[in-house]
């Protein structure tokens, strides 16, 4: 075994929450190692080929990149530009009779329907604004706690008394609400009723009659900002953010284990040991790896109190979206649509996502795919040789264990009913498909190390948000084992590229 | 005209117990109910001679014995008895018979899974643990969170310090098991397929919410939160069928000077200068009072039997859109003998004890489904009880009554409108179901009646034929029942109340809801108060 030099942190995973937390603690004078398993930086965020000359992240579109971070790390000098405005989302019909939202404008709907949007988004932007500040801050434990603390909980209460008593009456009664009662309540047209759930339920076990989750998922995907250039413009200029403050950066170097030492004051994290055999030595270690991944195999339930390798066990951590990417030689065309540079979602109606998921409730992927799809080489043409495209899918809901399992012969099947149900709406698209890709959440654990290959490392639930994410005892990045820190997804505020769980976890080392 | 202190709309059991409580303060009371029986949801009909079926609710745990104490109910006949076991059937013919014997329980439980005989003691201490702190709030009137009222802050404060007082670790176990799906709930306890489906039901019955469905946890607490003769979580049968309650506060209410009034439609509350005063009958009557006191369903309150423009702005669409959803049916059957189960002995335990055809988790999680579908499953959930075989006043000697409540069952088919033959069918299926687990079943039926959410809606008025007069979710609860801002059971018009399920803290035969209204309403008449204190706070 060797040693192979002290730094002050390292940080396992070079995700974009383990780039924005290494981006701080370097720029902060620490000494920051950020060790990678796979050849590239950006995890579930980075840009991979997946057919000869065709590239695609996983992660397929930046709508709500935190800001502050953006300015604070000085990604513009970078090559970003932020505040890009929003990212245009169609509504797919099959009829041809598509809504079209870009931000305040939504097309394709009655003049009702459209004053009852404004409405609707007005309030439900003013209850996000609400929130907002605190996806940024450490959320203290319930309990006897320092003045700062009280302040954090005063100051959430402030925030949301000054909405004023209707509105706060109205948030504690919206809050809960299902997608679909939300929905119903304001909207007649079925595919916006479709539209404006999809970014409450997309990542989540949730379907639109799911109570409790959803419009909290919903107000955290409202605020932050957008950005030119796509995933892989942002994943970049993070790591030229973290380089230039003095990170080091290692490729390839999988974390086998987190070393920890015990002495008569306890156990303390002191390092971590690849898979090679390499050792190094830190005073913090930062995981952006799940919880159950660092808990339970990096740091051993030998280190742990039974009550809480309890509590990571039960995190309910199966993913349930696959992702399809098409290679194709060809500009796509979708009927009755001229830009294709946005978000295109194919869900006619509630009741089909709603069916869909009732499929994957029970092992199995819906005859009747319900899909989000953009054309990431639209704003990044070094994903594709030139004039070609591709094409990337965000497929609800797709069980992490199929019945039966995953094999050639059902990936190929679902594959296949996917890019059906994209013929319907681009016709003579699959003629144009010279190569595919799908990657189910068991394609997704297995690829990037993430348990259950769920996007947020474990559900967006009430019970998994604010101080009880991941669980108590490790919701203020610090965990039970001293020298130990969480930086990912898996930590408040959640997932997502919003780097708010890298940002607020560097800020709790550097206290 | 005479003119009366107060009109109560509906003599269901909560009516009856608000009319109860304010005929107790002095108040010249009128109940006007609509059927030519009382007792709304919780009574008892001779449907078939000889018969007497407790014909839409069937079973009681919620009933606050403060009020029981109080109304002298026993004396007025109410006679309460705890169910003394439960049977579950599962897909595959495995029974799991669950006595209220612990010693005999846990053998039954070790002989499906040792884990989960362990594991039961856990579960069923936490869930009481969890029931505490809600039982404390029911009998309380919710406070406005975003008052400066000096009795909603002491109110808020209460609460703080309850669950303040709980501890961190509990506070965060407690927000896990309100916003999560019983199945999930359930993970966390047992591994045994059957053991979990027959915790599971009580988290579904009554709702349009399935197993899986997060806040369906929630629910399940809300069926074991009651108490039977201070055994917490029991359920219990009362003697002489489910309407012995409503007769018994009937008798209460007229012992104090109350006065019923049935075939007594209300067509529409009457408003004048912004005040509530009275009701017009369906017959053309007037009936003019101080104060006038709904126990319709918010839905149906606000939308039926109100005039729009007497309604302050925004109140008809959060009536409309009150989530009031039908999803139960109910079969009931008269017997000419009792019902032999495969593999379920005859004993006491069972004769006084619940029979729920469950299955597994994924059986009722699909019977949601194809309540979702606008159908009902071909294996619904079946929970059923036998009253006969303990109660001798309830079928003709020899004889019995059978009592089937199904989980789902939609208000409205994908394929159209409820017909007879429809409903037949749907009879059938729940006929087939206990078959299959009692052969030659079908052979002792005598007579069979059959109720859908639009049978229930069409004779009891609870719109959808929701047996809770609206959904147990978050944004229906506590201080958002039944809107934000009205859950002190002060309505928007002056002078008008509410006292029905609609209102905090829900549905089941708890007799709170009317109660907690009464208290409300004599303060603000400036009446002593009647309503006596729960008898489980720890202040």
């Amino acid at each position: 075994m060797t040693q192979l030099g002290h730094y002050d942190s390292i940080i396992i995973g070079a995700g974009h929450n383990g780039l924005v937390c290494a981006a701080y603690l370097a720029r902060a004078g620490q000494r920051v190692l950020l060790l990678e398993a796979s050849d590239s930086v950006g995890g579930l965020a980075s840009s991979r080929e997946f057919h000869p000359g065709f590239k695609a992240p996983v992660a397929h579109s930046v709508n709500h990149f935190s800001k502050s971070i953006a300015v604070e790390l000085g990604l513009k000098a970078h090559g970003l530009v932020i505040d890009v405005g929003s990212v245009p989302c169609v509504g797919l019909s099959p009829e041809g009779k598509h809504v079209f939202l870009n931000g305040a404008e939504l097309r394709g709907v009655s003049d009702d329907e459209r004053e009852a949007y404004a409405r609707y988004s007005r309030q439900l932007q003013r209850f996000a604004r609400a929130l907002e500040p605190f996806w940024l801050k450490t959320i203290p434990r319930i309990g006897p706690n320092k003045l700062g603390d009280m302040l954090t909980f005063g100051h959430m209460g402030l925030n949301l008394r000054r909405l004023g008593k209707a509105d706060l009456r109205e948030f504690l009664r919206v809050f809960s609400l299902p997608m679909r009662d939300l929905m119903d309540e304001n909207f007649d047209s079925d595919i916006l009723k479709s539209l404006l759930s999809w970014d409450g339920l997309i990542g989540s076990k949730m379907a639109p009659r799911s109570p409790n989750n959803a419009v909290l998922t919903l107000l955290y995907r409202m605020v932050g900002t957008t950005m030119s250039g796509g995933v892989g413009a942002l994943v970049s200029a993070l790591e030229a953010a973290a380089t230039a403050a003095g990170a080091e950066i290692r490729t390839d170097a999988r974390v086998q284990r987190i070393r920890v030492s015990g002495s008569a004051s306890g156990l303390r994290a002191t390092g971590v040991e690849l898979g090679n055999g390499e050792v190094f030595e830190a005073d913090w270690v930062v995981s952006s790896a799940d919880p159950q991944t660092t808990f339970l195999s990096l740091i051993g339930v030998e280190n742990l109190e039974i009550d809480f390798t309890n509590r990571i066990k039960r995190l309910r951590c199966k993913g349930y979206v696959a992702k399809l990417h098409l290679a194709l030689n060809s500009s796509p065309t979708f009927g009755g649509i001229e830009d294709s540079g946005g978000r295109m979602i194919i869900a006619p109606d509630l009741d089909s996502i709603e069916f869909a998921f009732d499929d994957a409730k029970y092992g199995r992927w819906s005859e009747h795919p319900v899909m989000e799809i953009t054309l990431p080489s639209v704003h990044d043409a070094s994903l594709a040789p030139p004039d070609q495209h591709v094409l990337s899918a965000h497929v609800m809901f797709v069980p992490y264990d199929l019945q039966g399992g995953w094999n050639e012969a059902t990936r190929d099947a679902l594959s296949e009913r996917i890019i059906d149900t994209i013929e319907r709406y681009a016709p003579g698209i699959r003629q144009t498909v010279v190569g595919r890709e799908l990657l189910t959440p068991a394609d997704l654990e297995h690829a990037f190390g993430v348990t259950g290959g769920h996007w947020h490392h474990t559900e967006m639930a009430l019970d998994q948000m604010l101080m009880m994410r991941p669980t108590y005892e490790a919701a203020q990045y610090a965990t039970p084992i001293p020298g130990l820190y969480l930086c990912g997804a898996g930590c408040h505020p959640g997932g997502d590229l919003t780097g708010a769980p890298g940002h607020n976890a560097a800020h709790e080392i550097l206290k | 005209m005479k003119r009366y202190d107060a009109i109560i709309i509906g003599a269901g059991h909560n009516g009856l117990t608000n009319a109860a409580y304010l005929a107790k303060a002095g108040l010249d009371v009128v109940v006007v109910e609509k059927n030519d029986y009382i007792g709304g949801a919780a009574a008892s009909r001779e449907m078939h001679e000889g018969w007497i079926y407790s014909s839409c609710s069937y079973v009681c745990s919620m009933m606050r014995q403060a009020i029981h104490r109080d109304l002298d109910l026993s004396r007025h006949g109410l006679m309460l008895v705890p169910y003394l076991g439960t049977v579950s059937f599962a897909d595959d013919g495995q029974v799991l018979k669950l006595y209220t014997n612990a010693e005999v329980e846990y053998l039954e439980l070790r002989r499906h899974s040792p884990h989960d005989a362990d594991s039961m003691h856990r579960f069923r201490a936490d869930l009481t643990r969890y029931s505490q702190l809600i039982r404390k709030t029911l009998m309380r009137t919710p406070p406005d969170p975003v008052s400066f009222k000096p009795r909603d802050i002491k109110e808020l404060l209460f609460l703080a310090r309850q669950f303040w007082t709980l501890g961190e670790r509990e506070i965060y176990e407690y927000i896990r098991f309100f916003t999560m799906s019983a199945a999930e709930f359930l993970d966390d306890y047992f591994e045994n397929g059957l053991i979990k489906a027959s915790m599971a039901t009580p988290g579904i019955i009554g709702t349009a919410l399935g197993v899986c469905s997060p806040g369906s946890a929630y629910i399940l607490l809300h069926h074991v939160m009651g108490d039977v003769d201070g055994n917490i979580g029991a359920w219990g049968l009362a003697r002489g069928g489910m309407g012995a309650i409503s007769n018994a506060i009937a008798s209460a209410l007229q012992a104090e000077g109350g006065e019923i009034r049935t075939h007594s439609g209300v067509q529409q509350i009457m408003v004048r200068h912004g005040k509530a005063c009275g009701v017009v009958l369906e017959n053309g009557d007037e009936i003019n009072a101080g104060i006038v006191v709904s126990n319709l369903d918010a839905k149906r309150t606000f939308t039926q039997i109100m005039d729009r423009k007497d309604l302050p702005p925004g109140i008809y669409d959060k009536a409309r859109n009150f989530k009031i959803r039908g999803s139960s049916g109910k079969v009931n059957i008269a017997l000419s003998g009792l019902p032999k189960f495969t593999n379920v002995p005859e004993n006491r335990y069972i004769n006084r004890g619940g029979l729920t055809f469950t299955g597994s988790m994924e059986t009722l999680e699909r019977a949601y489904d194809c309540w979702k579908r606008g159908r009902w499953s071909d294996v619904p959930f079946v929970e059923s009880v036998i009253p006969s075989a303990w109660d001798p006043t309830v079928a003709p000697p020899g004889k019995h009554w059978m009592s089937n409540f199904i989980q789902y069952c939609p208000p409205k088919l994908a394929s159209g409108p409820w017909t007879p033959e429809k409903r037949d069918a749907f009879g059938q299926t729940v006929v087939d179901r206990i078959e299959r687990y009692s052969p030659g079943f079908r052979d002792l039926i005598v007579h069979m009646e059959v109720r859908t959410p639009d049978d229930i809606e069409k004779e009891i008025g609870l719109t959808e034929g929701n047996i809770f007069q609206g959904e147990l979710t978050i944004d229906q609860l506590h201080f958002n029942r039944p809107f934000p801002g009205y859950a002190q059971y002060r309505m928007p018009v002056k002078n008008l109340y509410m006292c029905g399920s609609s209102t905090h803290p829900g549905g089941g035969v708890s007799a709170t809801c009317g109660a907690n209204a009464a208290r409300e309403i004599l303060m603000d008449l400036k009446r002593p108060n009647t309503v006596p204190q729960d008898d489980c706070y720890d202040e």
